[in-house]
């Protein structure tokens, strides 16, 4: 028995685990470690989502009287908000948007690349994993603005190469520019999770499925994707969520023309802040939450039968 | 000696896929290279539009962007927003990794799944009327203070996360030793571990920064002043609220906006390699 | 008509490295063939281009009368167990079985069928169901084994079949391995560092090192007359006394004594050679004995039936293999004798043998 140990834990039934605790931290000191981590989160993440509960049931607005006197209205605003078909199109508008952007376009094309990648001489690998990643490194508002140019309809590249003069593609088909401009900026991530994922497939099996004379698609189906189900499922949902909360089409549309591409965060921020009526946003905002975490539960049930099986 | 017979045939469909490959590889690079094009000629042009062209080469637009007071000052604003942030995180984020890592705090496991949980879902979009009014209530509306603090919640869980997996690995004989020499534990965390595990705080730090750069939402609500904005703000309303936008101010300013998250992604990937943290376990 | 024959075989990777060197073997059909050699001499190589996992880069192989140098693995009739199995962790037992057939369309039935009766003809019985993770290391192997022999091959490449599982296992494993490919008359190759496992399963050997052959042929011939100071170092499980001498007199001065020439040999007198006598085929004599070499007793190792005794002739140091009751005690002082017949000599410079 090592002095390391003598002072921290007493002993604990007959078999004792190596300590972790090498510094003799103990509980308490752990818990001073711990707590301005969580005191910040706690403050700052935690209190916002129950404080939205609150608020979603007030009148609170930015300004005028309810701004300064707000009444506690109940349940009047969900009533309300449920009852507003701007709510129902901009949620219509999101599930499209998180599908063909997220879980069909980012997801596929990053699968793709990774796949791909894989094949290609050291260099071309370099050269699209680095034009994938700078997508996504440059910063949203350069980003969004990059695909303003190639959009313009007077100056835009696209219509230049395409040869279709005046088109204007943020006004013409709002949701496919955002689509693809979210397409563009978010598959590098599962571009990287999946190539670490491909990595990881025992390169025997693979080889044992080429020996029983596999082609490449068959490898793929009977020897990749098994192997790495558990990252599909991961990658799905973080895309998932992310795309659903992602506010940078703002950047691209504003929601429009007329409400057009008005996606959920979206459609919460100018409720809240141009529209001034807090209360409403923060309800449609705990909807918005509420629906975050069904999506997650349900992955993580998801991936937790998985593994049973 | 007979040679196997559809050889010819195969090599030949061989062929075939492989052009169709290398096409398919090379219009996904023109996809993705396309928008980022215009970043790097336009800058240097002297008359840049919309259109990506190749660029009648000069400077001057740098110089337009310098004297702007706006442009610059709000680049300053990110930085400081970074680097508020960074250290933020930093702190808060290894004490609490090398506690949860350490000692057997019960429930840990799930503490830190909900954690993780809980940042992806209490989203800057999603909570951003209470942080609004949050922030209207402590006073903290229109300061940078609080669009730090706001922005180190969002980012502090998987912070956590990543640190905690990394100083798993650290090997406790080094602590042990200290602690025989009669080191404390915050002796200990700051001589032997913090050391130690500076590559992990670097890729950390290195991690918050490329995340708060660019981040627009929170500081678009939380700050008014345009003094106060950072780049990501600036950017947009040069884009929208000038009526015209002057592209020589923009396209210079989108550079230097853009290139420092540039260098620094591929400084860390050069180091570490961009690994995947934070739930990429199922 | 050889099952496997390879010409000129070379693999070079980029940048110029060979992993195979010119590589001539020619595979009897039927015939259990062993790739020996340290890490990295090209034997896996070797293994991995007949599967047609490398690529061929000068050469031919040709297995039975066709020319396979460039066919698909799919299409070569090869089939391959891998060091760490590969069976697929997501279907069961006889799905892994099956899974050739299911590539080559046979009905389900009909290759499940099949598999189940191949999984019983290896001591698998009642697994069908089971997964990978819910077996034991010896039935994983012998499921790799069932999943390459369900499909009938012409040849059976086995990828270091032993080294992972553990010692007790290992030698059952090797009579099994035996019985099998005896029972099913495949020809097989497999590669193996273990020169003890070649030595025991091999119809014949092909010993190699930095990708090229070094000698080829059976058991005995190899253990008895390796062809150069490699192949006779790396051989037995005890090492080859190897000792730089001269020829004096008619007789090989080793140590402070001499020892005969081996049958057949004739080397100038006062030609320096390179003498080689292994350590079981010495005797050690307490008692003086002619055209022997006197020694101390530095170290003995007990190896249960017999001793490993380590002696010193002046300044050269012998092992011999004592059987128990003879063996002598460190600090004794004796003979060692060797026999003509079982003696060798190699050129000190090509390192062959003469």
């Amino acid at each position: 028995m090592s002095l390391a140990t003598a002072s921290t834990q007493p002993p604990r039934g007959r078999r004792r685990p190596r300590p972790a605790d090498v510094a003799g931290l103990g509980r308490a000191g752990a818990g001073v470690f711990m707590a301005p981590a969580l005191a910040l989160i706690g403050l700052f993440l935690i209190f916002p989502a129950l404080w939205t509960i609150y608020l979603g049931m007030t009148d609170y607005r930015l300004t005028g009287l309810a701004a300064a006197d707000p009444q506690f209205v109940g349940l009047d605003n969900y009533t309300a908000v449920l009852g507003d078909a701007g709510f129902w199109r901009s949620l219509r508008l999101t599930l499209v948007f998180v599908l063909l952007s997220g879980v069909v376009g980012q997801t596929l094309l990053g699968f793709s690349v990774a796949w791909g990648l894989r094949r290609l001489r050291p260099w071309a690998k370099s050269v699209v994993e680095t034009l994938v990643l700078a997508a996504w490194v440059v910063p949203t508002s350069v980003g969004a603005f990059l695909w303003l140019a190639l959009l313009d309809r007077r100056d835009g590249t696209l219509n230049r190469i395409l040869d279709t003069p005046g088109t204007a593609w943020l006004i013409e088909y709002p949701m496919a520019s955002i689509v693809i401009f979210n397409i563009w900026v978010g598959t590098a991530f599962s571009m990287l999770l999946f190539s670490s994922a491909l990595g990881a497939v025992p390169p025997s099996q693979l080889e044992s499925a080429r020996m029983a004379g596999a082609s490449t698609w068959q490898q793929l189906r009977d020897v990749v994707l098994p192997n790495i189900r558990g990252h599909i499922l991961t990658n799905t949902l973080l895309i998932t969520l992310w795309t659903f909360n992602t506010f940078t089409p703002y950047l691209l549309t504003a929601g429009g023309p007329s409400g057009r591409s008005e996606i959920l965060p979206v459609y919460i921020y100018r409720t809240a802040i141009p529209g001034g009526q807090l209360g409403v946003g923060a309800a449609i905002s705990l909807l918005m939450l509420l629906i975050n975490l069904v999506i997650a539960l349900g992955y993580m049930r998801l991936g937790r039968e998985r593994r049973r099986r | 000696m007979t040679v196997a017979p559809a050889a010819g045939r195969r090599t030949a469909r061989k062929f075939v896929v492989r052009v169709l490959f290398v096409l398919a590889m090379v219009v996904v690079g023109f996809f993705f290279a396309l928008p980022l094009a215009w970043l790097v000629t336009q800058p240097f042009d002297a008359t840049p539009t919309m259109t990506v062209s190749w660029p009648d080469w000069t400077l001057e637009n740098f110089s337009v962007l310098a004297e702007n007071p706006y442009a610059l000052r709000s680049i300053g604003n990110s930085l400081v927003l970074g680097l508020g942030t960074i250290a933020v995180v930093v702190t808060l984020g290894s004490l609490a990794a090398y506690a949860l890592s350490r000692v057997r705090v019960p429930g840990r496991d799930g503490l830190l799944y909900a954690l993780l949980l809980l940042s992806s879902v209490v989203t800057g979009t999603a909570a951003m009327v209470p942080l609004f009014q949050l922030m209207v209530a402590t006073g903290l509306i229109n300061t940078q203070t609080g669009v730090v603090l706001a922005l180190s919640g969002g980012v502090l869980p998987t912070v956590i996360f990543i640190l905690k997996d990394f100083m798993d690995s650290i090997p406790k004989s080094y602590e042990e030793s200290a602690r025989l020499y009669g080191a404390r534990p915050g002796q200990i965390l700051r001589h032997v571990v913090v050391p130690i595990a500076r590559p992990g705080l670097a890729f950390v730090a290195v991690w918050a920064l490329v995340q708060v750069w660019g981040n627009f939402l929170l500081p678009y609500i939380l700050l008014r002043s345009p003094e106060a904005q950072p780049a990501a703000v600036i950017m947009y309303t040069f884009y929208t609220e000038s009526g015209q936008a002057d592209l020589s101010l923009i396209s210079a300013f989108s550079l230097v906006f853009s290139v420092p998250v540039i260098l620094m992604y591929f400084l860390v990937n050069r180091r570490y390699g961009f690994r995947f943290h934070g739930g990429i376990k199922s | 008509m050889a099952a496997i024959t390879t010409n000129a075989l070379v693999k070079e990777y980029p940048g110029g490295v060979r992993g195979v060197d010119g590589v001539d073997v020619t595979i009897a059909h039927g015939e259990f063939f062993a790739l020996l050699g340290p890490s990295g001499c090209g034997k896996t190589t070797l293994l991995r281009s007949i599967a047609g996992l490398e690529a061929i880069t000068e050469g031919t192989l040709h297995i039975g009368d066709r020319d396979v140098t460039h066919a698909e693995p799919g299409e070569r009739g090869v089939a391959m167990v891998f060091q760490d199995y590969a069976l697929f962790p997501h279907m069961d037992v006889a799905d892994n079985i099956a899974y050739p057939l299911k590539i080559r369309k046979v009905r389900r039935d009909t290759r499940r069928e099949k598999a189940v009766s191949v999984a019983e003809g290896l001591a698998l019985g009642g697994l069908s169901e089971r997964r990978p993770a819910q077996l034991s290391g010896g039935q994983q192997q012998r499921v790799a084994l069932a999943r390459a022999v369900a499909t009938e091959p012409e040849v059976l490449l086995l990828d270091e079949p032993l080294s992972n599982l553990d010692a007790r296992l290992r030698l059952e494993a090797r009579t099994f391995l035996k019985e099998l490919q005896r029972d099913l008359g495949v020809t097989t190759v497999f590669v193996t560092h273990d020169q003890a496992e070649a030595l025991a399963l091999a119809d014949r050997i092909a010993v190699m090192r930095s990708g090229r052959l070094q000698q080829i042929g059976t058991p005995q011939e190899i253990f008895q007359r390796p062809v150069n100071t490699f192949v006779a170092s790396f051989i037995g499980s005890t090492p080859m006394n190897l000792v730089e001498s001269e020829v004096r007199d008619g007789a090989v001065r080793v140590g402070e004594g001499s020892a005969p020439l081996p049958d057949g040999v004739t080397p100038a007198d006062g030609s320096a050679v390179v003498w080689g006598a292994r350590p079981e085929y010495l005797r050690w004599s307490p008692e003086p004995v002619a055209h022997a070499i006197p020694a101390e007793v530095s170290v003995i190792e007990n190896l249960g039936a017999a001793t490993l005794v380590t002696v010193l002739s002046g300044d050269t140091r012998l092992q011999l293999v004592v059987p128990e009751e003879q063996a002598p005690v460190p600090g004794d002082r004796g003979w060692v004798e060797a026999s003509a017949r079982r003696s060798l000599l190699f050129d000190p410079e090509t390192t062959e043998r003469m």
